[in-house]
């Protein structure tokens, strides 16, 4: 089988699960749909972190700070200016593209090591800033309330159904997205900047300046996600902890991880999974009564993180059904390097 | 008016900021050894914190005691940490590491989180409650904190000068696989620089917990602290270290009299602008 219609056959694939979902749960099963709508808004952020992490090499771990501040941007847009929703859709991917702009450029120069902390400190800066309200603009702990659902050509985006589409319909594009980015010049870049940053700006490539587009880029995607979040949310309502706190950070983190970095599929099953994961706890939670169940997700995350890096079970699971053979690849007809 | 308040501030400063200086001496201990920052630092001074809670009000231990029994704990998690989750993963990449230690981390912070959310303090080390300084006055517990972190500099500059574990210490932040040919255990110097990190941590942890207070997610503030003191004194560097968490509470504490309020923001501006302009740090020559 050719590689484009490979591709082709994914993406069949995917759009039908997309149309399926909101056509099996309906009725009182429509909540599934609004939580696998929320699923899809991650998945995005997520495919994100996914090309800085698994490509780029890189690591952010303040990734809830460019979601937030994409929210907060057209939140703040359309209840505080009274702008159309979808006007607040190029100022949140602009401005937090642009706030991972301004990190970037002093940290990526550097270790990996200092890409991690000052993303780390950027997340919490966002949190406590937004929390603290400077301006009065924020809402500080009580958050933004009353944010307008997305009105695009006249069709309101307010029930459950029509979000979940419009926001599966926007993943869907930003996966196409991505998997081309990775088949294109500054894919292969980075993948080699991955292997090894000498070897790569031997050949040519402009390390640092891959690095810092695919951290713009990725922080752009946070912004989008956060957009569609802040019109999107249930009951159209935006808070510090659901949005800015590290544990989003984190949990966006592991959804890339659990997936295994650099597998775009992987990442996209990593949202949907964690997204359900709080729900399937509180159903074994309601069997053993007193037990904190968010106590329980955060251990869960910190010990998939740590296992799943420490034994990486993909690698052996691809050893054990021996799928790292050696393969032949046809060298492609034109190389673009 | 603000003159006068220049000592106060002076003091206070330099109390926050030797907690930091221990917390960064730990980053550099486990980073000139292993090549690894541990995101999990921050929560050695929260465990800390959180054993000798346990240790003096739930099993009423007497105060000696009870640090023992804490640093004993606290170190025990450190080389739990190596021998699990670090050994097994030595030869993979940066960004690998990170994330296990972060998972570490995180995995902590959620079983403290499962015993109690609630803060805890208990009761200053003995002492007077309060001490003037000209016209400044301190709490009895900045002297412990501040006289603490002097013991345990002190020590750390004996142990690595003085001792052959210290030495080889040295030589693998030197260099670790030429210490390794000269017969130096690698393994062994990096279980010891987690415990030696932790042991810190835990006693910063203990002695900073009557002045503020802990809670099962006070670690990644001041784990994130201590990484700005760390980069401001330059990665890898001990005087560093030193310098930079006296240095970075200097600066918050003055910072926060400026502009109230922004106390995490001004640490994490310093950090930001000493990556931009001197990423080596401000003791280091490039």
């Amino acid at each position: 089988m050719t590689h484009k219609r490979r591709e082709l056959i994914q993406y069949a694939i995917f759009a039908a699960f997309i149309i399926a979902v909101p056509l099996v749960f309906r009725g009182r099963q429509s909540y599934y749909v609004s939580m696998l709508a929320l699923s899809g808004i991650y998945a995005i952020v997520a495919l994100g972190l996914n090309l800085l992490m698994g490509f780029a090499g890189q690591i952010s771990l303040g990734h809830a700070a460019f979601f937030s501040i994409g929210a907060y941007t057209t939140a703040i847009l359309s209840t505080r200016l009274g702008w159309q929703p979808i006007a607040g859709l190029l100022p949140a991917v602009a401005v937090s593209g642009f706030a991972a702009f301004v990190i970037g450029l002093p940290t990526l120069k550097l270790k990996e090591h200092y890409l991690a902390m000052a993303t780390l400190g950027v997340g919490l800066i966002a949190y406590s800033l937004i929390k603290a309200d400077p301006g009065g603009i924020t809402g500080g702990v009580t958050g933004i309330v009353n944010i307008p659902p997305l009105v695009i050509g006249g069709f309101t985006f307010d029930s459950d159904r029509s979000q979940f589409y419009l926001i599966w319909a926007v993943a869907f594009l930003i996966f196409a997205l991505s998997f081309n980015i990775i088949d294109s010049r500054i894919g292969r870049a980075l993948m080699a900047i991955h292997k090894s940053e000498v070897s790569a700006s031997v050949l040519g490539v402009n390390v640092f300046s891959c690095k810092l587009q695919i951290f713009v880029l990725s922080g752009m995607y946070a912004g989008l996600g956060g957009f569609l979040y802040a019109h999107c949310s249930p009951m159209y309502y935006l808070n510090p902890d659901d949005v800015c706190h590290f544990s989003l950070s984190i949990k966006l983190l592991t959804m890339v991880v659990i997936g295994g970095m650099g597998s775009m599929w992987g990442t996209l099953l990593g949202a949907v999974g964690l997204s359900i994961l709080p729900e399937v706890l509180r159903m074994l939670g309601s069997l053993f009564p007193g037990v904190n169940t968010t106590d329980i997700e955060m251990a869960i995350y910190g010990l998939v993180l740590a296992v799943i890096m420490i034994a990486s079970p993909r690698q052996r699971l691809k050893k054990w059904l021996r799928l790292d053979k050696p393969r032949r690849v046809e060298p492609p007809k034109d190389v673009e390097v | 008016m603000f003159p006068d308040q220049i000592l106060q501030f002076l003091l206070s400063g330099l109390t926050i900021g030797s907690i930091y200086a221990l917390i960064a001496l730990g980053f550099t201990i486990i980073y000139n050894t292993t090549g690894i920052i541990n995101f999990a630092q921050g929560e050695f001074v929260m465990l800390g914190g959180m054993f000798m809670v346990g240790c003096t009000r739930l099993l009423h231990l007497p105060l000696p005691v009870g640090m023992l029994v804490t640093i004993m704990a606290v170190m025990l998690v450190g080389a739990l940490i190596e021998r699990l989750a670090i050994k097994p993963a030595r030869n993979k990449s940066i960004v690998t590491l990170i994330i296990i230690t972060i998972g570490v981390s995180i995995a902590l912070k959620a079983a403290v989180a499962f015993f109690s959310k609630d803060s805890f303090t208990y009761p200053p080390f003995p002492g007077p409650e309060h001490v003037s300084i000209g016209n400044a006055s301190l709490p009895g517990q900045s002297l412990w904190i501040m006289g603490t972190a002097g013991c345990i500099m002190a020590a750390l500059w004996l142990f690595f000068h003085f001792t052959i574990r210290g030495k080889a210490m040295r030589a693998c932040a030197i260099n670790r696989e030429a210490a390794n040919i000269v017969g130096i255990d690698v393994e062994k110097m990096s279980l010891l620089s987690f415990g030696l990190s932790a042991l810190i941590g835990a006693i910063a942890g203990i002695v900073v917990t009557p002045t503020t207070q802990m809670a099962w997610y006070r670690g990644t503030e001041l784990g994130m602290k201590g990484f700005c003191a760390v980069i401001l004194g330059g990665l890898g560097s001990s005087p560093g270290a030193v310098i930079g968490g006296l240095l970075l509470g200097l600066l918050e504490t003055f910072g926060n009299y400026l502009f109230s309020g922004y106390r995490d923001a001004i640490a994490f501006s310093i950090f930001l602008l000493v990556i931009f302009i001197r990423p080596q740090g401000i003791l280091r020559r490039k």
